[in-house]
């Protein structure tokens, strides 16, 4: 029997789930910085089955990045410290999009800056662009100085970048908060008043590792982004910790494996979530997990998935 | 490019914690080239967490080889793998060596584990060519000699072949390199490629390396893995625009 029987004579199942005016088919997202600009993934996994992706984050120039070695490896998860090595808007409307217009998915367009007026310009360049059915504005990338944390740790800069990003655009506008603040709620709340759709939550946890023998960090930048299973269980609590202060749709982040963690998301208070590390692995991770929720749907009597979304019984 | 679920056919140690897998994988073995690597999923749990990425080292009708040296968690489950498991193969990625310009023999260097793309390659090298196989190691039982044909041995310690490491033995060997037309094809640790591209730049051979470097996805999602360019501002991606580099292109 396929899906499709199964579906007939028993019982349907509504994966959808919005974020501000974005419809998506289903809550999975392919997380910034984990699926590039799509044509790599695309051979390996079918894009229109998912929800939506998420682009590298995008700089109003380009830039190259930091260099070797970016990436090492920790019980059971990973650091990071690529540095947002990215096209550049125009090389990004130019050459990227196009080739994104063809998936029956929506694209989420990351931003990062170094100056509050750079997300606006760059917010403002993309807007125009119909393919183009969100922003994610990234205000916590701990790898770079001028990849926004310096905004991120600023209540008042949130409100600020969050107010000013809003003014030059009508499409839906995600603040990707940092896990590395005391009370992450209290950003939520500020980009919640601020008129912003939804938060996503988290960023990657800042870490380190060095070789015992040479005394050297593992990675350039010494410092990097934890992600992975590893923060699996920081990345729940924070999501719950804002579910529980304020009222805005939250995309959760961090160290999904599968449907199982997805759906432990949505219950703590997720709206939808970003799926980042295990695209590394499985590319077609996403699919799997929507084919999962949809079967734990089915077998939990849900008709609609975002009943689950705070569904929690504490 | 594909993940296959390949079922395991064969696993020998080549001695000194160097094993040879071989595999059932018909369509990798199909669209491999030599110099091209898979990302290979090592464990079934989140520890170790990332593929790890080898060298295709043989392809034979269906079936394809992995040579990999047993250094840490990941290869050592590996290790561990019996005939009849299944292995989760990411595949064929990256681009490989560019083996039928314009050469009269193929010379091939190859340090330590370095050895492990050439079986393969050894096999493409269109017929009526030359082959020179040098290969170096610490000592004797660090030599892979696996597949390779006219070989010349190095160590640093002198136990077997000439006492020193490969680039040299090349310099010392280099009438045998001037007799024809020669393509230099290397694999082996950073510092051996450096060597070997200096000795190649200081000749004018021809010459193209098999780098490598720490990745997550190995096809250019990740963007961990950058390598120096040098003919343009910026980085190249091993696993993508690599992992074989024309020297003329990198900066090792």
């Amino acid at each position: 029997m396929t899906k499709k029987d199964v579906e007939n004579v028993e019982t349907t199942v509504d994966l959808s789930v919005k974020i501000g005016s974005m419809k998506l088919k289903n809550p999975v997202m392919l997380a910034s910085g984990t699926v590039g600009y799509g044509n790599e993934i695309s051979n390996l996994t079918d894009l229109n089955r998912i929800g939506a992706v998420v682009t590298k984050s995008v700089s109003l120039k380009p830039r190259k990045g930091n260099p070797p070695q970016r990436i090492v490896e920790t019980a059971s998860g990973m650091l990071n410290a690529i540095g947002l090595a990215n096209v550049g808007v125009e090389e990004f409307i130019r050459t990227k999009i196009p080739f994104l217009r063809q998936f029956d998915t929506n694209i989420v367009c990351n931003i990062a800056a170094s100056s509050i007026d750079e997300y606006v310009e760059c917010t403002r360049m993309i807007s125009p662009e119909e393919t183009i059915k969100a922003f994610e504005i990234n205000i916590s990338c701990p790898n770079v100085k001028e990849g926004g944390l310096m905004f991120g740790h600023d209540l008042k800069a949130v409100a600020e970048i969050t107010r000013r990003v809003k003014a030059v655009t009508d499409k839906p506008v995600i603040i990707k908060l940092s896990p590395n603040v005391s009370d992450i709620a209290a950003f939520a709340k500020v980009v919640s008043e601020e008129g912003g759709d939804a938060v996503s939550a988290i960023n990657t946890l800042v870490g380190t590792s060095f070789n015992i023998y040479t005394r050297r960090p593992k990675i350039f930048n010494v410092t990097g982004g934890l992600s992975g299973p590893a923060i699996k269980p920081v990345a729940l609590a924070k999501v719950l910790e804002i579910k529980r202060k304020v009222d805005i749709p939250i995309i959760g982040i961090g160290g999904i494996m599968n449907w199982q963690d997805a759906a432990e998301f949505m219950i703590v208070g997720a709206t939808a979530f970003e799926i980042g590390t295990v695209n590394f692995i499985n590319p077609n991770a996403g699919v799997e997990i929507s084919d999962g929720l949809w079967e734990y749907c089915r077998k939990m009597n849900i008709r609609k998935i975002s009943d689950l979304t705070g569904s929690y019984v504490i | 490019m594909i993940i296959v679920n390949a079922e395991v056919s064969e696993i020998v140690e080549l001695g000194n914690s160097i094993f040879l897998i071989k595999v059932h994988a018909p369509k990798i073995a199909r669209e491999s080239t030599p110099g091209q690597f898979c990302n290979i999923k090592v464990s079934e749990s989140n520890f170790p967490l990332l593929r790890r990425p080898f060298s295709i080292c043989e392809v034979k009708g269906d079936f394809v080889s992995f040579m990999f040296n047993v250094l840490g968690e990941g290869t050592r489950n590996l290790a561990h793998k019996k005939v009849g498991d299944a292995l989760d193969i990411l595949g064929p990625l990256g681009n490989g060596f560019k083996f039928d310009d314009d050469y009269e023999t193929a010379v091939f260097v190859a340090g330590g584990l370095g050895a492990a793309p050439f079986p393969f390659l050894t096999g493409k090298i269109p017929e009526g060519r030359k082959l020179l196989s040098f290969i170096g190691g610490r000592s004797e039982k660090d030599l892979i000699t696996y597949g390779m044909k006219n070989t010349l041995l190095s160590t640093d310690d002198g136990t077997k072949g000439f006492k020193g490491n490969v680039v040299e033995l090349l310099e010392a060997k280099k009438e045998l390199l001037d007799e024809s037309k020669i393509k230099v094809f290397a694999c082996g640790p950073t510092p051996m490629l450096r060597a070997v591209k200096e000795f190649c730049l200081k000749y004018g051979y021809n010459c193209e390396v098999s780098t490598e470097c720490a990745m997550a996805c190995g096809f250019g999602i990740c963007q961990g893995c950058p390598i120096q360019a040098e003919d343009k501002e910026g980085y190249y991606l091993v696993c993508k625009d690599g992992p074989v580099f024309n020297i003329n292109k990198v900066v090792l």
